[in-house]
């Protein structure tokens, strides 16, 4: 059973200095604008894949080693992040 | 950045037969807002790390409610073993969509059995801060006795509502388009996977504006 990019918080606040949860990306594949908290989170892997939740492409694959963090932004167009 | 800090259990607490309050002391907490979750690790002598999330169950201080799962990895030892002065590893707060910030406007909460937690948060906050915004909360669970908070729930906190739904006991109620209200308020939506994906589009009937609803989904 799938997640939500709310699980992201965490894996991604490590390599980020602003919460990228509340951002609103928008799907390389059917273009569809939402926050990474939206997108559908499957964690059975050895990472992370997001999915989008519309079109279920892969948006953001997230691998995390012990030296190093991998991050795959293939199916992200853009992320609009609020600062604050 | 986030990074992961030593959290010492100073109190505990039996919140149903199966699931139990944690209440750490961790050093320099920066505060939270409600609906903010944290990751928990745990590390075997052996190196073997286990990595769970759990929302923050209160607006101050790190409180987390844990449901312990019978093949879990994490919640057994959380629930079961871990005493008060023992430590672990925690990052946060994290998260920064699925969370209430203090406004006027009125709010539904919607919980399925543990879902329950980060919505509490968000009622609790709303007492700290003196607001007035109507709640009303639709909590969805297996039996009375599965409900977590059901003394502080029972008592009267003006402008809150609660609506009780049991699915195990007679007559089983499964969440229908009838329990929820009209469009208007802003809407969160905590629980299990399937349940969370059923109340969204319940909304959806019901005419929400998908705008103003936030979810959170934890598996199952």
């Amino acid at each position: 059973m799938h997640l939500d990019g709310n699980a992201l918080a965490g894996p991604l606040g490590e390599i980020f200095a602003v919460d990228i949860t509340a951002a609103v990306g928008r799907c390389a594949n059917c273009g569809m604008k939402g926050p990474v908290a939206t997108l559908r989170v499957y964690d059975a892997g050895p990472g992370l894949v997001a999915r989008c939740p519309r079109c279920e492409e892969v948006v953001l694959r997230l691998v995390r080693g012990p030296q190093e963090a991998w991050l795959d932004l293939r199916g992200t167009v853009s992320l609009r992040i609020p600062l604050q | 950045m986030i990074r992961w800090r030593r959290a010492r259990l100073a109190a505990a607490r039996e919140e149903t037969p199966t699931a139990r309050t944690l209440v750490f002391d961790v050093e320099d907490w920066p505060g939270h807002l409600a609906g903010q979750h944290v990751d928990v690790r745990l590390t075997a002598p052996d190196g073997y790390t286990a990595q769970r999330s759990y929302s923050l169950a209160t607006p101050e201080g790190v409180e987390l409610t844990v449901e312990g799962l019978p093949d879990g990895e994490v919640s057994p030892y959380l629930v079961g073993e871990l005493a008060v002065g023992d430590e672990i590893e925690l990052r946060g707060p994290v998260g920064g969509w699925f969370v209430w910030r203090p406004a006027p406007t009125p709010v539904l909460l919607v919980a399925g059995g543990s879902g329950i937690v980060p919505l509490m948060a968000m009622i609790r906050a709303r007492r700290t801060a003196g607001s007035t915004a109507p709640f009303h909360l639709v909590y969805s669970v297996r039996t009375p006795a599965d409900r977590y908070y059901g003394d502080e729930l029972d008592r009267p906190d003006p402008g809150l509502s609660v609506t009780p739904l049991y699915t195990r006991v007679e007559p089983r109620r499964r969440i229908g388009k009838d329990d929820l209200p009209e469009p208007g308020p802003d809407v969160f939506v905590c629980g299990p996977t399937g349940f969370v994906e059923a109340v969204a589009d319940l909304l959806l009937d019901r005419g929400h504006d998908p705008g103003r609803i936030r979810t959170e989904r934890f598996g199952g």
